[in-house]
C-alpha cells in the first residue's frame, strides 16, 4: 500500500495540490464476482494536507471515492520550494505520508 | 474534612474528564459517512440547520457516466469564507461521498473521482460563513459502480 503522488504548483497567488492515492476503496458491499464473498470494507477514511506546520485542508470519506483515489485542491498562498504534506488514513489503521516540493 | 477531600476529589475527576474530552471536540469526524439516506446524510452533515439553494456553486460532472465506478467531479464556488464543502449521491447507499474541509487561506474548490450506484443528482454542500448552501446536478450513469 504505497506510491502515492503529489503534485503542487503555485501560480498567482494560489497553490494548487493534486494527489493520486494507491488504495482498493473497498466500501464493504460489494461482492467477489468468484467466490461470491464480501469482500471486507478497506477504504481511506482520512486525507490532510499540511503546508508549514498548519492544516490546509482536511477531509472525512466514506467508501464512495473511486478506487485509487484523485483529490485536486488550492489554497492562497504557497510558496515555490517550499513543501506540503499530504497524509491519508484508512479504516484498517493504515497510513502513508508523502512531501512533495512546490513548483514554480 | 472527609467531606471536602471528597468535593475535591469530585472536581478534580469532572476536571480531567473534560480535559480528556476536549482534543475530541477539536478533531471532529464529520458526522453521516454512515448514512444510509440522502435525509440523514444532509441532516448529519448540516446539523439540521437550514440550506439553501446556490448559483454560486458549480458542479461539473459528466451527464452521462459510462462507469459509475469512477465519475469525475469538480465543485466550485465562490461563495464567501467557505468552512467546507461535502459530496452527496441522492441515490448511493451511502449518500455522503466526503466532507472536505477547508483552512482560512481555502479555495472553494474541489477536484475528485466519486463511485455512483446509478443515476441521480449529485450534491454539494457548502458552508459558507457559517451557513449552508447546496446545488445538485443529474448525472446518468450506465454501468453502476456499487454492486462491483
Amino acid at each position: 500500500m504505497s506510491g502515492m503522488r503529489v503534485q503542487a504548483k503555485v501560480t498567482n497567488g494560489e497553490t494548487e495540490v493534486k494527489i493520486l492515492m494507491n488504495h482498493p476503496m473497498e466500501t464493504g458491499t460489494r461482492k467477489d464476482q468468484k467466490t461470491n464473498e464480501v469482500v471486507p470494507a478497506h477504504f481511506i477514511q482520512e486525507v490532510t494536507c499540511e503546508y508549514n506546520g498548519k492544516v490546509v485542508l482536511s477531509s472525512d470519506w466514506s467508501g464512495g471515492i473511486s478506487k485509487n483515489p484523485y483529490l485536486s485542491f488550492k489554497f492562497k498562498g504557497g510558496a515555490a520550494e517550499e513543501s506540503v504534506k499530504v497524509t491519508w488514513k484508512d479504516n484498517k489503521g493504515e497510513t502513508e505520508t508523502l512531501e512533495a516540493k512546490i513548483k514554480p | 474534612m472527609s467531606m471536602k477531600r471528597r468535593t475535591f476529589l469530585k472536581g478534580a475527576l469532572i476536571g480531567s474528564a473534560v480535559v480528556a474530552t476536549m482534543p475530541r471536540v477539536f478533531a471532529t469526524t464529520t458526522p453521516g459517512l454512515d448514512a444510509k439516506t440522502y435525509e440523514d446524510a444532509l441532516k448529519a452533515v448540516s446539523g439540521g440547520a437550514e440550506v439553501a439553494e446556490s448559483t454560486a456553486i458549480a458542479i461539473k460532472v459528466p451527464d452521462i457516466a459510462e462507469n459509475g465506478a469512477v465519475v469525475p467531479i469538480q465543485i466550485e464556488s465562490t461563495l464567501p469564507k467557505i468552512e467546507s464543502i461535502a459530496i452527496l449521491v441522492e441515490k448511493n447507499p451511502v449518500p455522503l461521498i466526503a466532507n472536505f474541509k477547508l483552512a482560512e487561506n481555502g479555495v472553494g474548490y474541489i477536484s475528485t473521482r466519486i463511485k455512483m450506484g446509478g443515476t441521480s443528482n449529485v450534491v454539494a454542500l457548502v458552508k459558507s460563513d457559517g451557513k449552508y448552501f447546496s446545488a445538485k446536478k443529474e448525472v446518468k450513469v450506465t454501468v453502476g459502480g456499487c454492486g462491483g
